[in-house]
C-alpha cells in the first residue's frame, strides 16, 4: 500500500469534500435535487475510498462495523418514530402536519428528521456492504 | 447579455465539442489500452475543462460561475488521477504498451 502516493495523497484532499457534499445534500435536499438516499450513498463513498485506498483492516478501526449495524437499525427507528409521533399527536402515520403548531412547520421538521433517518440507514448499510464484499488482506 | 461575450463563449462551446469528438475518435481508433487512456483523457481535461469555461461565460457572474468553477476543480483533480489509476492497475497487471516496432 505504501507506493501508491497520487492516490493517497489526492483521497486525503478529496474525502472531506465528499463527505461536505453529502451533508449538503442531505440538508438541502427539501430546496433542490437530493435527500437521504442520495446523501447517504454520497457519504459511504467517503468510506469505501478510505477503505480502498489504505485497506479494510485500516477502515475497521476508523468505523466500527458493529457501531455501523446499529447505526442502520437506528436510522429504520428514527423513520418509524416519527410516524408513531405523528400518531400519538393527532393525525395519521406519517403525517408531518401535526407535528408543530404550524402545518408548514411540522412537515419541515418532519421531513427533516425522516431524511435524516433514511441517510444514517443507506451510510451505514453501503459501509456494512462493503465489509462483506472485500476481502481483508 | 452583451455580443462578444457570447461569441467567445460560443467558440469555447464548438471547441471543447471538436475536442471531446477527437477523444473518442481515439478511443475508438487507438490500437492499445494506454493509447486509447491517453485519448480518452483528452475528453475529461481539455473537452470539459473547453465546455466548463464557455458555460461559465454565458452564464454571466453570479452563485452558477461558482458552482461551475468548483466542479471545473472537482474533475481537473479526479480525472487525471483516475486514469492514473487505469494505467497502474494496468501495468500492475502486466499489460506492457505496445510499441512502434512491434509486429501485429
Amino acid at each position: 500500500m505504501e507506493h501508491h502516493q497520487v492516490l493517497r495523497i489526492v483521497s486525503r484532499f478529496l474525502i472531506p469534500l465528499i463527505m461536505l457534499f453529502a451533508l449538503y445534500v442531505q440538508f438541502h435536499g427539501d430546496y433542490g435535487p437530493g435527500g437521504g438516499f442520495q446523501a447517504g450513498v454520497i457519504f459511504a463513498v467517503g468510506f469505501i475510498l478510505y477503505g480502498l485506498i489504505y485497506g479494510v483492516e485500516r477502515l475497521r478501526q476508523v468505523v466500527n462495523p458493529s457501531l455501523m449495524r446499529s447505526l442502520s437499525a437506528l436510522g429504520v427507528l428514527m423513520y418509524a418514530g416519527v410516524g408513531v409521533a405523528s400518531m400519538l399527536s393527532g393525525g395519521e402515520f406519517l403525517n408531518y402536519s401535526v407535528l408543530a403548531e404550524d402545518p408548514v412547520a411540522g412537515q419541515h421538521i418532519g421531513i427533516l428528521i425522516i431524511e435524516f433517518g433514511v441517510g444514517l440507514t443507506v451510510a451505514s448499510t453501503m459501509t456494512i456492504l462493503f465489509y462483506a464484499f472485500a476481502k481483508p488482506y | 447579455m452583451n455580443d462578444p461575450v457570447y461569441l467567445i463563449a460560443c467558440c469555447l462551446l464548438i471547441l471543447g465539442a471538436v475536442f471531446v469528438l477527437i477523444g473518442l475518435l481515439g478511443v475508438f481508433r487507438m490500437p492499445d489500452f494506454f493509447t486509447r487512456l491517453h485519448a480518452a483523457s483528452i475528453i475529461d481535461s481539455m473537452g470539459t475543462l473547453l465546455i466548463m469555461l464557455g458555460l461559465m461565460l454565458m452564464s454571466g457572474i453570479n452563485l452558477i460561475t461558482v458552482k461551475l468553477f468548483l466542479i471545473l476543480l472537482f474533475i481537473l483533480i479526479t480525472t487525471p488521477t483516475a486514469a492514473h489509476a487505469l494505467a497502474k492497475s494496468a501495468l500492475h497487471g502486466k499489460l506492457k504498451p505496445k510499441l512502434g516496432d512491434d509486429k501485429s
